[in-house]
Order: structure tokens, then C-alpha cells, then sequence
């Protein structure tokens, strides 16, 4: 007892990895409906943990708890440091949750099980990592071993149909093409990342983060490195270098185009941990550290991060708009919400230490709520998209239509989480977007104001792609083929739905921890 | 902790007598050569293991000191001993040669030959990795060379073993040669009247001789590193060499180059090392970055491993470059995570090899579907030779940058573009190779592999994912060995 308690976040870290291991150890290879039920448990461990660790989680106390320190690269002065405050606790939380639902939506799955569900439960660990890091090295330790298992479940497991031509005319299938363009484009955002770490390393002496936040800011001489230039100016470099890495991530427009690729061509599980957790490692990222190591120069730059988050929100609603494709639609609709929390990013990042500070925190509360919204909704949208490929093997619009008198309760499912999606007013989107735009407006006017607008548009794509699955005349070759949604497929979407109802009507049980951290990180 | 004396002598005899032992049991008693070439290979691997395990990080320096007079009159003594950095690279040579034997049970031409040459080549290296002696460093030297010869021009590949061959025997000997000459200078100006490392280390060489001698003793070596512009033997040799033979040559031997070139090189000439090295990291910063490209280029599975070779090992040679404690730590770990993933990289293209007679990318395919578990290993291996966090890979090429920033920033920088193009052609050469479908011509002809074949590759992934989760089951010995190198830049 005593060393689960105080062994918690690492429990909830290793869990998943630990069983994704055993698995493949010692599972024969064709018991399909074992490997589903034990990667399905083993994912519920971290969720149960996690429980805990919310109702022990003091909100009201500054910095980190739960904390755990081990050596680990000596050499190099990186240690095993893990800890969370108010901003981790809500992603593991997301995580932690949609990960079981996401397997649990994956039961469909029937190649390699196994070795589905393994890649799964590692994906998981990766994620978590990021969030619970407080050691920049380990960070990006976990920060990069996650594009692994993601990389082969949209390789391995995306869709099937669909090709690409590469330059030179060479043809290959459409989940090479997007699974190679995330592992590549996202390596790449990391190169400068690798250089700009091992540069705050060597000049502060350590990676451990609380070391990091405390000297790297003052810094003043780069001792350790024989360079002419000065540090003010190495700075600004590192800061774009890190900015750039979590762009892509995030992603920020015009850094985006890997994103509709990969979540088109991934499993509907996969597309699901994609928009719903991954995207939020970005938007961790310039939380955790982009403001906190570089708030000057995150400061002088805050006004081109708010443009490309308005660019992001406004083009993401038209590229949804304009999609026949209904998972590429629900793709850029991700592009489109992830640019408000980039809004409320680049607004307190403006707003910090000026007269304007409270209505940053306003905004910051905004995001990373808007960031557990999101991911609410995005798995919700990209499960219910899956849902009905599975049924009619198809996402193109056109042959859709009509399947609201077939399919009821997915037709309603389908409404009540599109307008979560949309921020109707009552359910989950609208409190975070109403958060980001009321915290953003004194700072950040014309961009808001033009964020706004792009509301419009978002509701308009959202609509569009109701009205084009379940109104309209009906494809007659659905007509008797169409099952309604199953026990399993309820229960994968049941908790996301009482949870967007649940923080549309009082979001107050998680803003209130945001909030203290916010409070501590930036107040 | 258990202690056997003469344990490095052991370990450097040991596959010696085996060997000639195997060069003269008949060919025709298959089993019996194998089992015997498998029982050395696992004892050698165990002593290498009570090596690794019995050396003091704490006390650090030379252990399992052994030393006797061979020509006093010359002043050469048989004097052996490890270090942090030799130790592990004794350990490594015991695991590849082990693995090295267990994936060559299919040798149906003059087996006994075949590992007669092969232990006696591992006597070479281990020598090499232990010497204290320069003369006994050199000696040992031309033994691993001479073997290689062989095993490549007999067993090797068909279509070009005996130019590859003939390729690499003459690089290396002109190399050796060179670095001789640099030796004996050192011999002769010391006046000291001995070949022992140790004390060559104080004999306080003046600058202009420094100067004037330490290309000559590290370009020597650095050949057989694979130091761009010499590195055009090795691909060559590795493609055309046995598999078993490629994973001894490029996972042990390139160490071997690098190896020496810090001992006798750097070590017993550090002001010469401190005035040369800025243009050394631009050479070892073309094999990096070249290096890298021209295996995204190939079309050949063995010829791309053999250039990431090339650009792996330039990192050692880059972490030596940048003569500080993160650089030489890093190149301490990156010579054994490189000679793991190469042993293990090749281990995989022979098996491949073996079943579908090709080794063209273009041609294979599918392949994962019948052998999951080289597959996974191959995946392992590629993840390391990528630098993904978590495998060894990171643990070592990570304090090279790191290395790299202290010394010359620019460089770290245009160095770090390799990381995506090894990236590109590893996940290149997974989808090709191992995963679509498999092609028409190889229906029916790719079966999975033994278990001693799996056991073999599981060791090896064992050790770069044990190496990426837990550095300190290595660094802190590799660090007590390079505080010592160090120590002779007069900083510690």
C-alpha cells in the first residue's frame, strides 16, 4: 500500500507498457478475444489510479505533487522526475479515459490483435509520459517514443483502400503515404527541439525542469559554448525552434497538413487517441514549457502565434466545409478547434506581467479546457464516424444520406455530439470557447473578433455534415443493410456524451483545478 | 564475486586454441565443429560477461592487470588490462561473437575453416581491446586483419568477395603501416626504451612532434573506423563478407580503428589531437551526414546497412573529435550500441538473404508475415540506428551532440539533419522489406527462423533496449574510463 501511494504516477505510467510487454510475451497469438479483454483491463488500471490521484490532488497547493525523482542518465544530469500539477492531472485524466474507450472501440479490429492492442497500451504510456515529465530529456524521451506505435497503427491497421503518387510516379497505398508523412514531418519539427534542449542543458547544467524554469530565463552568458553570438538571440532561436516543434503537433496552421492524412488513414481507435490526446501534446508543450522557459520572447512573438491561430480556425472551418469526405471533414474540424486554444495560448502569452493579467488567466483556463473538450469531442466525432464506415464502408458524403430514419439512436448521437463540437451553449464546447474568446478579446481584439467569425463557419461544416448523413433523400442501397449501434459501441460513446453534458452545465469540478494551476504557473 | 586468474589472457587464448583446433577437425563432422565452435563462443561470451561484471567503476583505471617480459632488450612486455572504455568493448566482442556463431550453423563449406579463421580473428580483437603494450596493441591488429582476408575471399559473396577483399586487406594494412611508423616514432623519441602505454603517456612529447605525428597514428586507425575519405573499403567488405563475418566486421572490428586511434592516438599525443581535431570533425561530420544519405540511396538491403555503418561510426569518431567529457562518454557508448545494432542488422539481412536469394529491396517484401519475430528485432535495430529515445541509440549519439555543442556549435547543428535521413530510410526499408505483400517469385520460399536463430536476435535486442531504459548499467563504467583520457588533456 505504502509503495503503491507513493509509487502512483509511475504506476500510472508503467502500467500500460508493462502489460503491452506481457502480452506479446505470453499471449498466443490467435486468442483475439483474450488480448482485446486484457489490453481493455490493463488500460483501466491507469484510469482507476488516475481516480485516485484526482480525489488525493491538493488544488489548492502551488507547484507539483505526486512527485518521484530516480537517477537515470547520470552522466548527463537527466533524472527520472515525474510530477503533476493542475494542467497534468487534467491530460492524464483525458487520456487515461479515452484510452480504454478507444479500445474498447477497437474490439472490431481483427488483424494482429495482439499486437494491435500492445501498440495500444504503448501509445499510452508514451502519452502519459509527456504529460507527467519533469525532466526535459525524459520528456522527450516519451515525447518522441509515442510516434511509434502510431506510426505502425496507421501503417499497419489504416485503411485500405486509396493510393498515392509520390514525385517520380511511384504509387503507393494511401496509409504509407500518411503514416510516413507524420513520423517525418513530426521527427523533423523535433530536430530543432533535440538541439535546443541539449543547448538549455548544457548551459543551465541539467534538464530537470524546476532547475530549468528557475535559471534558464536569467541566463545571461553561454558558458559552456563557444559561440559569438549573443544569448539573446540564442534564445529567441531556441524558443522558435521548441515553438516549432509543438506547432506541428498542435497543429498550427500552416503546419497542418500531415494531420488530415493520418487521421483520414488511421483505425477509427487510432484517429481517435490522434485527435484526442495527441494533438493535446502540442498544446502541452507551449503550456508546460514554451511560457514558463521563454516568457519574453514567447511575449514579442505572441502576436504571429495569434495570427496563425485565427488563420488556423478560419481555414480549418472552410477545408471542413469543403470536404466531401466525412473523417476528412471531421479532421480539419480538429484544426479549427485546436486553433482556439492556441488563441488563449498566444493571448496570455501577450498578457503575462501587464495590466491585462487576469483576463489572460481567463483565457489560459479557456485553452486548457478547451483542451480536454476537444478531446472529448474529437473522439466522440471520430468513433461516430467509424461507427457508420463499419456499416457502409464508405466516408464519402455522397453516398450517405438519409440515415436518420434507419438509424435513430446514432442519428441522435451523432447530433448531440456534433453540437458539443459546434459549442452549443449547454454542452462542453461552448464554456471553453466562450473562456479562450472572453479572456482573449481585450488583448488580442481584431483577431478574436475575426475568431469569431470563423465560429460561423464551424457551424456551418458541422451542419453541413449531419444534414448530409442523416437528411436528405436516402441512398437506397442502404435500405435493409444497416444495423443500429451495438451494446459495445453505446458504451464506448456514453461516457464521452455525459461528460460534455456534464461540463457544459458545471464545468466547475475542472476548471477549479485548471484554474490553481494556471493560477501558480502564470497568475 | 566469482574471480578467475588470468582472466584476460584467457579470454584473448581461448578462442586462439579452439581455433586452430577447428582449422584442423575434419570437415565432414559438421555437428561436431559447430557444437564445439558454440560451447567457446559461449564460454568466451561468459568470461567477457565476469569482465564486465568483476571491474570496479569505483577504483576505475586499469584491472586484471597481467604483465610479463616478452622482449625486455625492446622493451616490449605482454602487458594486458581493461579500462571503462575497453571493458565494455571486451563485452561486446563476446556477444557478438556468440551470436555471430549461433546465426552460422547453415555453413556448409569447411565449416571447421570457417570458425578456425573466425576464432582466431576474435583473438585479434580481444587482444587489441586489452594490449597496454603498443607493440601487443599492433601485433594483435595485423592477427584480426589477416583472418578477415580469408573469410571474405573464400566464404564470402560470390560476385565480389575476392575484389572486396583484396579492398579491405589493403586499406587496412596501409593504415596499420602508417600508424606503425607514428609507433615507432613515439618508441624512439620517448627514449623511455618501452612500448607500455602507461608510461608513454607521461613521456611529455614536445608540440612540434605532437603535431607532426598525430595524423599519421590516427588517420592510421581511423581507417579502419571508417573515416570519410577512407571509408570506401568497408561497405564493400561488409557486403561481400559471410553474415557472420559482417557482424564481426562491422559490430567489432570498425570499433577496433576507433579504438585505437584514442588510445595511441589521442591518448599518447593529446596537444597533437587538441591542434588537428577541427578539421577531423568536418571529415567525420561528411560521414555522418553523407554517410546517411548515401544509404537512403541504395537499392541493396546489405549496402544500406553498410553505409549507416559508415555514418554511425563517423559519430564515434566525432564524439573522440570533440575531446570533452560528453563527447568521448557518448563515443564510449556509441561504439558498443553500434556494434550491437549492426551485429543485429545484419544477423537479419542474412537470414533474409539465406531464404530469398536476394538481397534487393525492389524484390522483397511481406516478409514480416512469416518471420514476426526478425521483424520485431529488425524494428528494434532501426529504431536505434534512428536515434529513438528509450534505445540505446539516444543514450550514446545524445552526449555526442551534446559533445559536439561544446566544441564546434555549427557543426552539431548541420549533424543533427542525419537523424532524419537515417529515419527516412529505416522506415523506407520496414515497409519494403518487411511488410505489402510478398512478391510472386518468393511464394513458398520464406519459412521462420530457429529458436537458437530468435534466441540469438533476442539477446542482441535485449541489450539496446536494456541499454535505452537503463544507461547506468553502462555509462558510469564508460565515464570512469574516460575521466582518465581526460585527465591527460589536463582537465578533468
Amino acid at each position: 500500500m505504502e509503495f503503491i501511494q507513493s509509487n502512483m504516477l509511475t504506476l500510472i505510467l508503467l502500467t500500460p507498457a508493462v502489460a503491452a510487454l506481457l502480452m506479446l510475451a505470453f499471449l498466443p497469438k490467435d486468442n483475439k478475444p483474450a488480448a482485446r479483454w486484457i489490453a481493455f483491463f490493463a488500460s483501466l488500471i491507469p484510469l482507476a489510479l488516475t481516480l485516485v490521484v484526482w480525489f488525493g490532488f491538493d488544488a489548492s497547493a502551488p507547484g507539483f505533487q505526486y512527485e518521484n525523482q530516480h537517477v537515470w542518465y547520470e552522466a548527463i544530469n537527466s533524472t527520472y522526475h515525474i510530477g503533476i500539477d493542475g494542467l497534468s492531472l487534467a491530460m492524464v485524466l483525458l487520456t487515461t479515459l479515452l484510452t480504454p474507450l478507444s479500445i474498447l472501440a477497437s474490439f472490431s479490429v481483427e488483424k494482429n490483435v495482439k499486437i494491435y492492442m500492445a501498440l495500444f497500451l504503448i501509445l499510452e504510456t508514451g502519452m502519459l509520459g509527456v504529460f507527467v515529465s519533469l525532466d526535459l530529456l525524459l520528456f522527450f524521451l516519451f515525447w518522441e517514443i509515442g510516434l511509434v506505435p502510431m506510426y505502425f497503427l496507421i501503417n499497419q491497421w489504416g485503411s485500405e483502400k486509396g493510393e498515392r503518387e509520390l514525385w517520380g510516379g511511384r504509387v503507393v497505398s494511401a496509409r504509407t503515404y500518411a503514416s510516413f508523412k507524420f513520423m517525418v514531418y513530426t521527427m523533423a519539427g523535433s530536430l530543432g527541439l533535440l538541439l535546443a534542449i541539449q543547448l538549455l542543458g548544457i548551459s543551465v547544467g541539467s534538464y530537470d525542469l524546476i532547475t530549468l524554469f528557475d535559471q534558464w530565463p536569467q541566463l545571461t552568458e553561454l558558458v559552456k559554448i563557444p559561440w559569438e553570438v549573443p544569448v539573446a538571440t540564442v534564445k529567441t532561436v531556441a524558443f522558435w525552434a521548441f515553438a516549432l516543434a509543438f506547432a506541428i503537433k498542435v497543429p498550427v496552421w500552416p503546419f497542418h497538413t500531415w494531420l488530415p492524412d493520418a487521421h483520414t488513414e488511421a483505425p477509427t481507435a487510432g484517429s481517435m487517441i490522434l485527435a484526442g490526446v495527441l494533438l493535446k501534446l502540442g498544446a502541452y508543450g507551449f503550456l508546460r514549457l514554451v511560457l514558463p522557459l521563454y516568457p519574453e520572447q514567447a511575449q514579442a512573438a505572441a502576436g504571429v502565434l495569434a495570427f496563425l491561430a485565427t488563420m488556423a480556425i478560419i481555414f480549418g472551418a472552410f477545408a471542413a466545409f469543403g470536404q466531401k469526405d466525412f473523417k476528412r471533414l471531421v479532421a480539419y474540424s480538429s484544426v479549427n478547434h485546436m486553433g482556439f486554444v492556441v488563441l488563449g495560448i498566444a493571448a496570455a502569452a501577450a498578457a503575462v506581467h501587464t495590466e491585462n493579467a487576469e483576463h489572460a488567466t481567463i483565457a489560459l483556463n479557456g485553452a486548457v479546457l478547451q483542451m480536454f473538450n476537444h478531446g472529448l469531442s474529437a473522439a466522440g466525432m471520430f468513433f461516430l464516424v467509424g461507427v457508420i464506415y463499419e456499416r457502409t464502408h464508405t466516408r464519402d458524403l455522397e453516398q450517405l444520406g438519409g440515415l436518420f430514419p434507419l438509424l435513430p439512436v446514432y442519428g441522435g448521437i451523432l447530433i448531440f455530439t456534433s453540437m458539443a463540437s459546434l459549442g452549443l451553449p449547454g454542452l462542453n464546447g461552448f464554456v471553453s470557447e466562450f473562456l479562450v474568446v472572453r479572456g482573449s478579446w481585450p488583448i488580442f481584439t481584431v483577431y478574436t473578433a475575426l475568431s469569431m467569425l470563423g465560429l460561423l463557419f464551424t457551424g456551418a461544416y458541422i451542419l453541413k455534415g449531419i444534414a448530409k448523413t442523416l437528411h436528405g433523400p436516402l441512398n437506397e442501397a442502404w435500405k435493409g443493410k444497416l444495423t443500429e449501434m451495438n451494446r459495445r459501441e453505446l458504451f464506448v460513446i456514453a461516457p464521452l456524451m455525459v461528460l460534455m453534458l456534464w461540463l457544459g452545465v458545471s464545468p466547475d469540478w475542472l476548471l477549479s483545478v485548471i484554474n490553481k494551476a494556471m493560477m501558480t504557473l502564470f497568475g | 564475486m566469482l574471480e578467475i586468474p588470468y582472466i584476460l589472457s584467457l579470454i584473448v587464448f581461448l578462442p586462439l586454441v579452439a581455433g586452430l583446433v577447428m582449422l584442423v577437425l575434419p570437415s565432414d563432422r559438421k555437428k561436431l565443429i559447430y557444437r564445439f565452435a558454440l560451447g567457446t563462443a559461449a564460454l568466451t561470451f561468459l568470461l567477457t560477461i565476469l569482465v564486465y561484471v568483476g571491474y570496479d567503476i569505483q577504483t576505475a583505471g586499469y584491472q586484471f592487470v597481467e604483465k610479463y617480459d616478452w622482449l625486455p632488450k625492446l622493451g616490449i612486455s605482454y602487458s594486458v588490462a581493461v579500462d571503462g572504455i575497453s571493458a565494455p568493448l571486451v563485452l561486446l566482442t563476446g556477444i557478438v561473437i556468440f551470436t555471430g556463431v549461433i546465426i552460422s550453423q547453415r555453413i556448409d563449406d569447411r565449416p571447421g575453416q570457417f570458425f578456425g579463421f573466425l576464432f582466431i580473428l576474435a583473438t585479434g580483437v580481444f587482444g587489441v581491446f586489452v594490449a597496454v603494450d603498443m607493440f601487443a596493441l599492433f601485433f594483435f591488429y595485423e592477427i584480426a586483419v589477416f583472418p578477415m582476408y580469408l573469410l571474405i575471399a573464400i566464404w564470402g559473396w560470390k560476385e565480389t568477395r575476392e575484389y572486396a577483399a583484396m579492398k579491405l586487406t589493403l586499406y587496412l594494412f596501409i593504415g596499420s603501416v602508417i600508424a606503425l611508423v607514428g609507433g615507432l616514432a613515439m618508441y624512439f623519441n620517448s627514449g623511455l626504451n618501452t612500448f607500455d602505454m602507461i608510461a608513454l603517456e607521461g613521456a611529455n612529447f614536445s608540440a612540434d612532434f605532437q603535431n607532426f605525428w598525430f595524423p599519421f597514428v590516427f588517420f592510421g586507425f581511423a581507417v579502419l573506423g571508417g573515416i570519410w575519405p577512407f571509408h570506401n573499403w568497408s561497405p564493400d567488405g561488409h557486403v561481400a563478407a559471410p553474415t557472420a563475418v559482417s557482424m564481426f566486421h562491422a559490430g567489432v572490428l570498425m570499433k577496433l580503428g576507433a579504438f585505437a586511434a584514442l588510445r595511441v592516438g589521442i591518448m599518447l599525443l593529446p596537444i597533437g589531437a587538441a591542434t588537428h581535431m577541427w578539421w577531423i570533425i568536418l571529415l567525420t561530420l561528411v560521414n555522418v551526414v553523407y554517410g546517411a544519405y548515401i544509404a537512403m540511396v541504395q537499392t541493396d538491403l546489405k549496402y544500406v546497412i553498410g553505409f549507416s555503418s559508415v555514418s554511425h561510426m563517423g559519430l564515434v569518431v566525432m564524439g573522440f573529435a570533440t575531446l570533452n567529457h560528453d563527447g568521448f562518454v557518448g563515443a564510449g557508448i556509441q561504439m558498443v550500441s553500434h556494434g550491437v545494432m549492426t551485429a543485429l542488422f545484419f544477423a537479419v539481412v542474412g537470414m533474409i538473404y539465406d531464404q530469398a536469394h536476394t538481397r534487393q529491396i525492389s524484390e522483397l517484401g511481406g516478409v514480416a508475415k512469416f518471420m514476426p519475430f526478425v521483424t520485431g528485432a529488425f524494428i528494434i535495430g532501426g529504431l536505434v540506428s534512428m536515434g529513438m529515445p528509450g534505445f540505446s541509440g539516444f543514450i550514446a549519439e545524445f552526449p555526442i551532440f551534446m559533445g559536439v555543442w561544446q566544441a564546434y556549435p555549427w557543426i552539431a547543428i548541420v549533424a543533427v539533419i542525419s537523424i532524419v535521413i537515417t529515419a527516412s530510410y529505416i522506415i523506407r526499408i520496414v515497409g519494403a522489406v518487411f511488410f505489402g505483400d510478398l512478391p510472386k517469385a518468393l511464394e513458398g520460399h520464406i519459412h521462420d527462423v530457429t529458436f537458437s536463430e530468435k534466441l540469438a536476435l533476442g539477446l542482441l535486442s535485449l541489450v539496446l533496449v536494456g541499454l535505452g531504459l537503463f544507461p547506468s548499467i553502462m555509462v558510469p563504467m564508460v565515464e570512469s574510463g574516460v575521466d582518465k583520457v581526460l585527465a591527460l588533456f589536463g582537465g578533468a
